[in-house]
């Protein structure tokens, strides 16, 4: 799901027109209750889907380790008991310290803790400089749209946006840092830091930074591209109420007509995309940081799933989804919170 | 205009494909060409890592890539189109339980779901197919039930149902037909988007690695250490092909939601 489908399909619902009538305690639970109720439909979905996995599900668990017999024997007794027994077992814990990873031979939840800071970040890296220049780009070209600067944003925007970001990643990866065209390769090719880098020191965190400038690139490049299009469609959506017509026969100049009347309305539906868009921002942090072979969340999904490390592939499903969903929900607040026409 | 033209290029490229090509030219024991060689006259667009010719798996990869796009859009489009005219037509448990389903697919972050679904199925072209279309659906049915909600409420329905019309004939002479010029527009830009998400999907692994699309290639382009091989001729065209598909029907479909704008 895209943010461009988003704007088309985000416009309100007509029987359910955010439909709240109490007051905001009510409208507040309501959302919170609709996303444990998704969130408890992802646990449910992620204990059945894999275990209609064909083939031999011990097999795959226990490929490539060295186990005792014994052990293998009580994990297969495991599964010998009724499903709903181990059904319950499941959702009284899915974050269970004993789920080991079959890959890492490590209990799954320790390796997403040591994995979740280079992606935090990264991608919060990334989304803020996506941001703001998304957005600055989206005020510029909705603004005056049909101008040259419109004209080449927009087309680089809907290039760009067009990419697979794993492959904007792998070409910036051949010029930048192994070197092509002539250029020499300045940038490291992979990795958090340089082996042997103490990266608690000052000398080290420019060591990281100099190690994220490429994958952050290329993720700042493709959000922006789909941000500078929300603010741009949703200015100029804006462009047409009758509000702007009275700001300027009260011979208010363009630039105040701008800022202070059709931005921050057209602000609204883009911030609220923006956190609705964290789905799409996943897909970009798998494939980007296998390229990058950044070692965060994204790159532990990948050799989780080139494994298959099933109880790690389930671990990070249900985190990636816990994520997206609190999103999703603190967008709905903060709509709530900030525009007071939904509270009414 | 731009974008029609070059669909049509790519589509002619697939259909004549397997003519103009000879499928020895890329079986790997019978490759001619040197490992990373790079563009020549011989071979275009350099070579791979078995030395095939890059230009010949690039025009099998667009049969690929376009196949999987169009059937998986295919599937996401009945999916939606069916879920929305129902989820708008009927009232009720029904109804609220399919507006459910919509929001949960919506709000379920798309690719760990896609390889959840794909690791379980297993890598096959099939998968790929049933994997996308199932995943990518939701969008579409709450554009369509929003449309059929406003349609819903014109005279005409009411007459047919004042002659007795079941919901059946009503949803399928009334509502679709009213609906079916959004669904076209919807399903350019479906395949745009399902295009790029095949190519994700390819790039992870979890296509037929005997029928490579587009991403399929990047992915042994990328596993292969073209990358820090500085083999650009390997990682170039394939994303070009991706990006030329993928903006001719974001154009066409965005034009044909303008056109409608203007009728409606």
């Amino acid at each position: 799901m895209s943010l461009l489908q988003e704007v088309a399909v985000g416009e309100p619902d007509p029987i359910r027109p955010r439909r709240v009538t109490g007051p905001t305690a009510r409208i507040v639970a309501g959302k919170i209750l609709r996303a444990v109720v998704t969130l408890a439909f992802v646990v449910v979905f992620n204990f059945f889907l894999f275990r209609l996995l064909p083939g031999d599900p011990i097999g795959l668990y226990t490929r490539g380790r060295n186990m005792d017999p014994e052990q293998i024997a009580a994990l297969r007794e495991e599964l010998n008991r009724p499903i709903w027994e181990q059904f319950f077992a499941y959702i009284r814990n899915p974050f269970d310290p004993g789920i080991d990873s079959t890959r890492f031979s490590q209990p799954v939840w320790e390796l997403i803790g040591e994995r979740v800071w280079p992606t935090v970040l990264l991608l919060g890296t990334a989304i803020v400089i996506a941001t703001i220049v998304g957005i600055w780009i989206g005020i510029r070209a909705g603004w005056k749209p049909g101008s040259r600067f419109d004209k080449v944003s927009t087309g680089t925007t809907l290039t760009l946006y067009s990419m697979p970001e794993f492959w904007l990643g792998m070409m910036l990866l051949i010029v930048l840092g192994v070197g092509a065209f002539g250029l020499p390769g300045f940038f490291p090719v992979g990795g958090i830091a340089s082996p042997g880098v103490d990266t608690s020191t000052p000398a080290g965190w420019l060591n990281v930074l100099w190690h994220m400038f490429l994958p952050c690139l290329t993720l700042t490049l493709i959000y922006l591209a789909d941000y500078s299009l929300v603010m741009r469609a949703s200015l100029i959506d804006e462009r047409k109420s009758e509000y702007l017509m009275l700001a300027r026969a009260k011979g208010l100049r363009d630039v105040m007509v701008r800022k202070r009347h059709a931005v921050p309305n057209a602000l609204l539906p883009t911030i609220t995309l923006i956190f609705l868009s964290l789905g799409f921002v996943v897909t970009g942090a798998i494939t980007v940081e296998t390229v990058f072979s950044w070692p965060g969340l994204g790159l532990l999904t990948y050799e989780a799933l080139r494994g298959p490390d099933i109880p790690l592939l389930q671990a990070t499903f249900l985190l990636f989804s816990i994520a997206v969903i609190g999103a999703n929900l603190i967008a709905e607040l903060l709509y709530v919170i900030i525009d007071p026409r939904v509270r009414q | 205009m731009a974008g029609l033209i070059i669909l049509a290029f790519f589509v002619l490229v697939a259909i004549l494909a397997p003519i103009l090509i000879s499928p020895e030219s890329l079986d790997v024991t019978k490759a001619t060409g040197e490992r990373f060689d790079p563009p020549s006259l011989a071979y275009p667009l350099g070579t791979d890592e078995d030395g095939r010719s890059i230009l010949l798996l690039l025009a099998y990869g667009t049969r690929i890539s376009l196949t999987v796009g169009l059937a998986a859009t295919l599937i996401s489009m009945v999916i939606g189109t069916a879920v929305g005219i129902m989820a708008g037509h009927f009232r009720g448990a029904g109804s609220h339980a399919l507006v459910g389903v919509t929001d949960w697919f919506l709000v379920i972050p798309f690719l760990p779901l896609a390889i959840v679904l794909a690791t379980v199925l297993g890598p096959s072209t099939l998968n790929l197919i049933i994997v996308i279309g199932i995943t990518s659906w939701a969008g579409t049915a709450r554009l369509i039930r929003a449309q059929t909600l406003s349609i819903e409420g014109r005279p005409y329905i009411e007459r047919s149902k004042a002659l007795g019309a079941g919901n059946w004939h009503q949803m399928t002479r009334h509502v679709l037909p009213n609906v079916f010029p959004l669904v076209l527009a919807n399903t350019t830009l479906t395949v745009a988007i399902v295009i790029l998400s095949e190519t994700t999907l390819s790039f992870l692994g979890l296509g037929d690695p005997l029928a490579p699309s587009w991403g399929a290639i990047l992915d042994s382009a990328f596993s292969t250490g073209a990358v820090s091989q500085g083999a650009w001729w390997y990682v170039l065209p394939p994303g070009i092909c991706v990006v030329l598909v993928v903006l001719a029907f974001t154009l066409v479909g965005r034009a044909m939601e303008r056109i409608m704008e203007g009728r409606t």
